[in-house]
């Protein structure tokens, strides 16, 4: 349990720290890259969390297929690429107290609501079997909703960056 | 492990999300930050999969991997277009679009 917590402490820097440099920094490939740390600190997270398989798919779609999206649209958005001004609004400024004050009302929620619970120790890592098996079975519908999704959004993203 | 150190590293980033959206003026740079907001949302359900020793939180976390997909390739898609209408990506160029 103390090893997790240690790892747990160690990648919730460093997530923090890239989220923080995601949102900061002056140059659009180098948010990118920063957010590819965060999106693997989250991968390690859910296999803190016995969530293997999340994990694994973490991995494949976020930093494999969604990183490379980005990169293409910052190239082809873009024709130089390096750092630049006028990446923050004039009223950048606004997001300050308005995402302190909703980390606040969080944090004060979240310690108020769940304290010092603790997680149930030495739990059975749950297996790509049981996701299946929820997937196909209660959640068949919201599956073929999510496919249908898939679908529209592959024909409308063909659709508009065609070139007529 | 507490259950709180999950949910508080998710509204962390939540929060540094929602910082970006606000603040970002390049719409790619607001897409990431809306990235952000998704996976710290999927950090809260795994960590409640696990409270609850249930199956249903993973099921949501691989749909909302699913819908960030979605997401990302319609959004750059329309970035795409605009930059191709106004040589810019800047938000501040959609102000003239009337609903």
């Amino acid at each position: 349990m103390v090893a997790q917590n240690i790892a747990f402490g160690i990648v919730a820097a460093i997530m923090v720290w890239g989220a923080l440099r995601v949102v900061t920094v002056n140059n659009v490939v180098h948010a990118a890259l920063w957010l590819v740390l965060v999106l693997a600190g989250a991968a390690a997270q859910y296999v803190i969390l016995a969530a293997e398989f999340i994990a694994i798919t973490q991995v494949l779609v976020y930093i494999g297929a969604v990183m490379v999206l980005f990169l293409f649209g910052t190239m082809l958005t873009r024709a130089r690429i390096g750092a630049e001004r006028e990446l923050n609004n004039k009223s950048w400024w606004l997001g300050v107290p308005s995402a302190g004050l909703l980390l606040g009302v969080l944090t004060l929620a979240l310690v108020s609501g769940f304290g010092d619970e603790e997680l149930p120790k030495d739990a059975a890592i749950v297996s790509t079997e049981q996701i299946s098996d929820q997937i196909f079975g209660p959640y068949l519908l919201p599956f073929w909703a999510l496919s249908f999704v898939l679908l529209v959004a592959v024909i409308g993203a063909i659709v508009l960056a065609r070139k007529d | 492990m507490l259950v709180n150190q999950f949910l508080i590293l998710g509204a962390v980033l939540f929060c540094i999300g929602v910082y970006g959206v606000i603040a970002r003026r390049n719409a790619v740079m607001v897409l990431m930050s809306i990235e952000l907001i998704l996976n710290s949302v999927n950090l809260n359900l795994l960590a409640f999969a696990l409270r609850n020793g249930s199956v249903d939180g993973h099921v949501f976390a691989l749909y909302i991997i699913t819908v960030a997909a979605a997401e990302v390739g319609v959004g750059l898609a329309l970035v795409l277009l605009v930059y191709r209408n106004r040589k810019s990506i800047g938000l501040e160029e959609l102000s003239e679009m009337k609903g």
